[in-house]
């Protein structure tokens, strides 16, 4: 597939992947204390790193049946199912009752990746194209649609006009669905997008209609580079804020937990 | 999809000899086990105890038509349907793993309508053994409503909690035919203990009409009778025990082995520009020619084997 990505000019390069701005910039969103349900990849990181900075008392939760465990350093595990995710775990269970955990109401934060997303946030990680003839089958769901379904949401992905599109071919995750009340409606009364992170800015969703909003821009990035970006109508406040850079700190711990650049390439 | 009959269930379970007996055997007996067209649930999860010895002994043996479930499918569904063992896996992520990308084999067959990969979600799954497992014909949950998920997932329903009123979804048990787990020590009998995650494995063997375990050793029922509080999957579900060392490679095997890497970057290489020559030839080279198990184990080789074990013990050392 070609990126549509359009064009952003910087005057200075910056000093750090896109996918490392996205692991920096969502950590930052994860609050001490709080007990996050994180996803492989971006998810995994940045939840490590948040762990490593300012809140050493983040409880992760990881499908594969993990409770509060300590990532190592340059030990990433390929998904969250492998024993790398253990690691000085406060309690292993099974995947049903770790997930049940999220029905159950303990979970703070639901935080995962994402493929192609839309006005409402509702994810598609299964087809692109129709379902019945799809011209991609991807690979699914996994733990993401009861994620998605039982918490409030961050969700970490790069910022592309095919990735960002009016509606998903298929909602394998559910955000808002049509916005409005439709997602209590459909038998989902609690959780919801809180956070989408990009590596162009912070987006939110408007308390009525429930439609994406932008909340935050990163340094260098213009309204008109995430609208160009965005296939659907996005509004920019006049008053938006720009985030704070990546520290020299934050990429330094990033570099040392990721040295393959497994996930931060 | 409908719920097996409750009365057919317990039959199948009062039919079977759940005595304490011997059911040590060879993989090749045990493929015996599984018949043309049976569901089949395979143990572990994503690149974790997957019981690959038995899916080896399954494919080694021809076995068409199985309707296969799992938590997450990685490598071995690309296998089961490039073996013509499986057009139809039921699961809920199907790939190698997130840092090998969408699988290129998975793609090619149900791209084509070659073979069905049928989603549910991860709970979904979970709560499906369990019903199984519980003798009941469904749960309820809280996912997959108002998704494209529930849209397409044949057999599953929507009701008002007739105490509550809300819309709950109710997803019907998996009854497996045949469950096969690996698990790092079981005795003879089949009492088994799993250390680590135990994913859906315990669900899964209690669910299942017959239950084929591997094993990475055997040990004595008075070392299981020492700790009974390990025994993790019970005799009385248990039909037959292999001894198979190193039975997930190249996957992991908890406190045992890590995933073989470089192995499964060379399968990622093998089937990346043609999935369907590429899935053939990895059978052939690994799956066809070996004469047996160890020069399988031999063929992905000593320094993988090694670095595999040497990284996967190393989760005891803090």
């Amino acid at each position: 597939m070609t990126t549509e990505r359009a064009r952003i000019s910087l005057s200075v390069a910056p000093a750090y992947t896109g996918s490392e701005l996205l692991a920096v910039m969502s950590a930052r969103l994860l609050k001490e204390g709080q007990t996050v349900f994180a996803g492989v990849g971006i998810p995994l990181l940045a939840a490590i790193l948040a762990q490593k900075t300012h809140a050493p008392g983040l409880t992760i939760l990881f499908e594969g049946g993990v409770i509060g465990p300590f990532v190592e350093a340059g030990k990433l595990p390929p998904s969250t199912n492998e024993q790398r995710c253990s690691r000085r775990a406060n309690m292993l269970v099974s995947i049903t009752e770790v997930l049940l955990l999220l029905q159950r109401g303990y979970v703070d934060v639901g935080f995962m990746g994402g493929a192609q997303i839309d006005r409402f946030g509702n994810l598609n990680s299964s087809f692109i194209g129709d379902a019945e003839n799809p011209k991609i089958r991807l690979p699914g769901t996994g733990g993401g649609n009861d994620i998605a379904s039982l918490a409030d949401m961050i969700v970490a992905m790069k910022h592309e006009k095919r990735r960002f599109v009016e509606k998903v071919d298929f909602i394998t995750s559910p955000g808002f669905i049509d916005g409005g009340d439709t997602r209590a409606q459909a038998g989902l009364p609690a959780g919801g997008m809180f956070r989408v992170v990009t590596d162009l800015g912070i987006l939110g969703f408007e308390a009525e209609s429930r439609a994406m909003t932008v909340v935050a821009l990163h340094p260098g990035v213009s309204a008109a580079d995430i609208k160009a970006n965005t296939g659907f109508e996005l509004p920019v406040p006049d008053d938006v804020e720009v985030t704070p850079a990546p520290t020299p700190t934050e990429l330094a711990i990033l570099r040392e937990l990721d040295p393959e650049q497994l996930y931060t390439a | 999809m409908t719920p097996p009959s409750y009365l057919d269930l317990r039959e199948k379970t009062r039919a079977r000899d759940r005595s304490l007996r011997d059911k040590v055997m060879s993989l090749e007996d045990a493929a015996a086990l599984v018949a043309d067209g049976d569901s089949l649930a395979i143990g572990g999860c994503t690149a974790s105890r997957t019981p690959f010895a038995m899916i080896w002994a399954l494919i080694r043996a021809g076995k068409r038509d199985l309707e296969v479930s799992r938590s997450i499918v990685s490598t071995e569904g690309d296998l089961l349907y490039a073996s013509g063992v499986s057009r139809h896996i039921i699961t809920s992520w199907f790939s190698q793993g997130i840092v090998w990308g969408v699988s290129k084999v998975m793609r090619a067959y149900t791209e084509s309508k070659r073979a069905r990969f049928e989603e549910w979600s991860h709970m979904a799954m979970g709560l499906r053994y369990r019903a199984g497992a519980m003798g009941v014909p469904f749960m309820p949950m809280r996912s997959m409503l108002g998704s494209g998920v529930l849209d397409r997932a044949e057999g599953a329903r929507t009701m008002e909690c007739p105490f509550t009123g809300e819309t709950l979804l109710l997803v019907p048990a998996l009854n497996p035919e045949v469950a096969i787990i690996h698990v790092q020590r079981c005795d003879a009998y089949g009492n088994a203990q799993i250390d680590g995650l135990t994913f859906m494995d315990i669900d899964m063997a209690m669910a299942a009409n017959k239950v084929i375990l591997t094993t990475e050793r055997i040990v004595s029922n008075e070392q299981i009778r020492r700790h009974p509080d390990q025994t993790k999957i019970g005799f009385f579900t248990v039909d037959a025990v292999v001894e198979v060392p190193f039975g997930s490679a190249p996957h992991e095997c908890y406190g045992l082995y890590e995933p073989f890497y470089s192995h499964m970057d060379l399968y990622a290489q093998m089937t990346a520009k043609d999935p369907d020559a590429g899935a053939r030839a990895y059978l052939d080279r690994f799956y066809h020619e070996p004469k047996n198990w160890a020069d399988y184990l031999s063929r992905i080789g000593m320094a993988e084997l090694l670095d595999a074990q040497r990284r996967g013990s190393g989760i005891y050392d803090d």
